[in-house]
């Protein structure tokens, strides 16, 4: 007998046809290109770090760190300007300080074998308490003059199109490119899908999962500037946010198993999608913040209790690090 | 003359005269009595600071502020960041409830959590100033805005600016769960029930976030591109109201008003570059100065902890294009940090 099997990038990408359909029958005012722009620009900054988490997650891990990832270094960058330094020197600095920040999570994860929910739980209240302590004077880092220009990576549109929208596409090619062109990205889904069969097969995983958390911060902090470009500040205190459940909703829920070694960058686009119109509908219905709450969590709740009926989990399917 | 009865007294009283005209006749310094016990009482004592976080103008600026009136006087500090986690912060102030600092100065996150615990510290013999948000319990002092004013007083100049325009106005709350949120929001109330012809278009919470009043000022900016004004609750969050306010081109013509601590960058900038038509500033240096003031007469008097109760709201100052440029409308960290 055959059955009909959906996905969840299917099960989710419906509820968003769904919601998106709704909304332009019933809100006024939501299908119009002005407000599908608003909605693309409100989440493009969630969608980048979906990008991020995505690498990781694909690759049997998660990096709870990426969002000290988006708030020191490019906090950091605005201190720095604001003391004084170079543009240049300040993103260089930040930079260095991201890849220095992957490497010690991918070091801790690869070699010294530490869980990397766990790792990158620690690495992140390190760097963030780094930056309180010792990068900045107030954990709202305010714009200063020597960076002007630089807003322009996430105020203002190119071609009638906002340029944070443009950067999730950038930053959508990059991670497509790197995932389905190149060797490395093959590698990465092969560790994900087996880290044990890939090693056997004379992958290099372990130098193979250094660079994934390596990238992952360098795309964080790439999406924290454009937050911090887009806001004319960084309020560090971001880290303590509930912002990385979001990300790890986007990319969960757009259909990447945290099992590993499935899914792609149209599931983040996916899971980005539905984040924005849910949000984007619901600020315009001018629900209460408590209100907002309640119906996120209940569409969560199905899309996950849809999935888990129509591909319910066994042995094979089940795998440690599954969440 | 009945005082001056035996003669034994009249001597000495003529004594006495002559022993206080005596100093002056040989131009010798008079001692002030009262300056001794002032400098005992303060000396060595500690003062144990809890604010919501460290680490952001307001607090920075209180501590600064604080410590420049009382560490000349020997007055030691201790600090409890209780890093926006409300536990920490009821933890930290149970702890120093054994401790026994000589007086604690408390941020409270919000109304109930640290109320208790403030009145046990205050039975147990340490004065409590309440600064800026106050709890449920009334201690020895209140220092702090008067939210409800800030309230009313943002929300009357938006619905001036829109004075025959669309009478539209957005409003961009805090955190639901602060008191400084819920407060403002009553007194944008009492505004608005004498201006029924204003229209609310939009009233919710961006968290204290940047990012999320922008995201939310875009979409109501969207469908209402003739919004006339917004009121927002805080200047660090605002600013993500501003930046959206700028990227649909109509900055002028939708009157952002907000309110904060007064710190240059946070407020005075951001005034002149348009960005807040108006910053109601609640001046922390001043806030801090009224603490120490406040904790200085506390320990000189001697009076008994929570035995005497009594609040000193901030005069605000409204901060528009024409005073942003002065020196004293706002103030900077690391100055009062010198």
């Amino acid at each position: 007998m055959k059955r009909f099997r959906f996905n969840q990038q299917e099960i989710v990408f419906a509820v968003f046809a769904l919601l998106f359909l709704v909304f332009s029958i019933f809100l006024r005012g939501f299908l119009t290109a002005d407000n599908m722009l608003t909605l693309l620009q409100n989440v493009a900054v969630l969608g980048i770090l979906g990008l991020a988490m995505a690498i990781v997650v694909i690759g049997r891990g998660i990096d709870i760190s990426l969002i000290a990832a988006l708030a020191v270094p490019p906090g950091l960058v605005l201190q720095m300007v604001q003391n004084g330094h170079s543009l240049p020197a300040s993103l260089l600095t930040a930079v260095l300080l991201t890849i220095a920040f992957g490497l010690v999570n991918g070091w801790l994860i690869a070699y010294a074998e530490v869980p990397s929910l766990f790792a990158t739980l620690a690495t992140g209240l390190l760097l963030a308490g780094l930056g309180q302590a010792a990068l900045f004077q107030l954990d709202v880092v305010q714009w200063s003059p020597g960076m002007d220009g630089f807003e322009r990576l996430g105020q203002g549109t190119v071609l009638g199109i906002p340029t944070s929208i443009w950067m999730f596409a950038i930053a959508c090619i990059v991670v497509a490119f790197l995932l389905r062109k190149t060797r490395w990205g093959a590698y990465i889904y092969a560790i994900g899908d087996n880290p044990y069969a890939a090693r056997v097969t004379g992958i290099p995983a372990r130098p193979i999962i250094v660079l994934q958390y390596v990238i992952t911060a360098l795309i964080g902090c790439f999406a924290g500037l454009v937050m911090a470009a887009s806001v004319n500040s960084m309020p560090t205190r971001v880290f303590n946010s509930t912002l990385i459940y979001d990300v790890i909703l986007v990319v969960v829920l757009g259909g990447i198993g945290l099992s590993g070694g499935r899914g792609g960058v149209l599931n983040v686009v996916i899971g980005t999608l539905v984040i924005g119109t849910m949000l984007n509908g619901m600020t315009i219905m001018d629900i209460s913040y408590a209100g907002q709450n309640l119906i996120k969590g209940v569409v969560l709740l199905l899309a996950v209790i849809t999935d888990s009926f129509l591909n319910p989990r066994n042995e094979e399917t089940a795998q440690q690090g599954d969440i | 003359m009945k005082h001056f009865g035996s003669p034994t007294k009249a001597i000495l009283a003529a004594l006495g005269l002559a022993a206080m005209t005596a100093p002056a006749l040989a131009q010798q310094g008079l001692d002030e009595p009262f300056q001794k016990p002032f400098k005992e009482a303060l000396a060595g004592k500690t003062v144990a600071y809890v604010p919501v976080a460290m680490n952001f103008d307001l607090t920075e600026g209180w501590y600064a502020g604080l410590k420049k009136e009382l560490e000349p006087f020997g007055v030691k500090f201790v600090i409890r960041d209780a890093n926006w986690n409300t536990n920490a912060g009821a933890q930290a102030v149970t702890s120093l409830i054994s401790e026994k600092p000589a007086v604690m100065v408390v941020h409270n996150p919000d109304v109930q959590t640290y109320a208790k615990l403030l009145q046990r510290a205050e039975n147990e013999g340490i004065y409590v100033i309440q600064i800026n948000m106050g709890s449920a319990y009334r201690s020895s002092a209140f220092v702090g805005a008067n939210w409800v004013e800030i309230g009313e007083r943002q929300t009357e100049a938006v619905v001036k600016a829109c004075e025959g325009k669309s009478n539209k106005i957005a409003i961009i709350q805090g955190a639901l769960s602060a008191a400084a949120s819920a407060y403002t929001l009553k007194g944008v109330e009492n505004v608005l029930a004498k201006h029924p012809e204003i229209k609310v278009v939009s009233s919710q919470a961006a968290d204290w976030d940047a990012a999320k009043a922008k995201a939310i000022t875009q979409t109501v900016l969207k469908q209402n591109p003739d919004l006339c004004g917004i009121v927002g609750f805080w200047d660090g969050m605002d600013i993500g109201t501003a930046a959206a306010v700028k990227e649909a081109g109509l900055t002028g013509k939708v009157f952002v008003a907000t309110s904060g601590g007064g710190e240059r960058k946070g407020a005075c900038e951001l005034v002149k570059s348009g960005a807040f038509d108006l910053n109601m500033s609640y001046d922390v240096p001043t806030q801090a100065a009224q603490m120490a003031g406040t904790i200085k007469w506390l320990l000189s008097s001697g009076v008994k902890p929570g035995s005497i109760k009594g609040s000193e709201y901030t005069t605000l100052i409204p901060i528009t294009k024409e005073n942003a440029d002065g020196q004293t409308a706002c103030w900077n960290l690391s100055d009062l940090k010198k």
